[in-house]
């Protein structure tokens, strides 16, 4: 697109964000530490953060869950994209944008509000989140809840270890679980 | 099997140039932009009552129209000229949209009711969506509909 229609992309995307008409705005997050983010806001907060972003997949699999309008919009984002930049700065240790989890069974739901309890610099291991949220044998399922875990990081999955303190496995690889540990300096 | 409606994003990806371009050659640049992010509002504000993925460049041509003739409505009084203002509707295979078929039926109403009979009975939008893609209301979406097709009967010999 030439200079004359970039403008008027930007503020197309601009005026449908300030007419409230998106089901999620979405921008990738091109250089972070662990590689590029896709990050999607909904009006309820962050509902989706993907590693290694593949738009096309990932703007269906948006617009599945929250509904058909997914826009690019850089505004909505901004925020989130503030506060990784400060965690990443290790100025942070506690999102304050709210996650979206509305889309995920209600299993997941239980599970990931016991994961946002997981204080920054520590670990947590699969078995005591599955009886803190109120199975202790359910460690497993457990496990599968933490690889499908919608905003990773903000909700962090990466500070849940296997009983042995093996790093056990990562949805976005197991570089970045000990990246993310090593930056809390849970990792030495 | 219908297809699903795709993230807006891709649509308006698909779209955007087709309809800036058309929107430039009818209405010269600078009203152009306006006109432009008019037709993409329209069409976002009534996507979610789309049901399927079917024909939506025809779809998006067709708000764009719409907002031209609006537009150039404003600014003097219509010609005959205006209503045959819709955009080429080929596909790239060179089929024609259903809705074409019926152009050359609808000629002569005048352009309100035209886009209602085309929208509802070519391309069986509801009628909250053609109120929507025409920036009023369902009702009035209704009435322009079922005056045109009125008007049809009565021409008929």
């Amino acid at each position: 697109m030439n200079e004359f229609s970039l403008a008027l992309d930007e503020r197309f995307r601009a005026a449908a964000v300030a007419e409230g008409l998106l089901d999620v705005a979405y921008d990738v997050l091109a250089d972070t530490p662990i590689g590029p983010l896709l990050v999607g806001v909904t009006d309820h907060g962050v509902c989706r953060i993907w590693f290694d972003p593949e738009p096309e997949r990932d703007l269906e699999t948006l617009a599945r869950l929250h509904g058909s309008r997914v826009l690019r919009a850089s505004a909505p984002v901004d925020r989130v994209r503030r506060e990784l930049d400060e965690y990443f700065a290790g100025r942070r240790q506690h999102f304050d944008v709210e996650p979206d989890v509305r889309a995920q069974p209600a299993y997941n739901q239980r599970v990931l509000a016991e994961l946002a309890r997981v204080e920054y610099g520590t670990t947590t291991t699969y078995g005591t989140l599955a009886a803190q949220s109120g199975n202790p044998r359910a460690a497993r399922a457990v496990g599968t809840v933490m690889n499908r875990n919608p905003v990773p990081i903000v909700l962090p999955c990466h500070r849940v270890v296997g009983a042995s303190g093996s790093l056990t496995g990562y949805a976005g690889g197991l570089d970045r679980k000990e990246r993310l540990l090593r930056l809390e300096g849970a990792l030495l | 099997m219908a297809t699903v409606v795709p993230p807006f994003e891709c649509f308006y990806a698909a779209h955007r140039a087709e309809v800036l371009g058309f929107l430039g050659r009818r209405l010269g640049r600078d009203r152009a932009e306006d006109a432009f992010q008019e037709t993409f509002l329209r069409a976002l504000r009534a996507y979610p009552r789309l049901e399927h993925g079917e024909h939506l460049r025809a779809w998006v041509l067709t708000i764009a129209s719409r907002i031209v003739l609006d537009d150039v409505r404003r600014r003097r009084p219509p010609t005959t000229s205006d209503i045959d203002e819709l955009p080429e509707l080929a596909d790239e295979h060179g089929r024609l949209p259903p809705f074409e078929e019926l152009a050359p039926l609808t000629d002569g109403l005048p352009p309100t009711e035209r886009a209602a009979v085309v929208l509802r009975y070519g391309y069986d939008l509801g009628y909250d969506e053609i109120g929507a893609a025409l920036g009023s209301t369902e009702a009035a979406a209704r009435q322009a509909a079922s005056a045109g097709v009125r008007r049809l009967r009565k021409e008929q010999p």
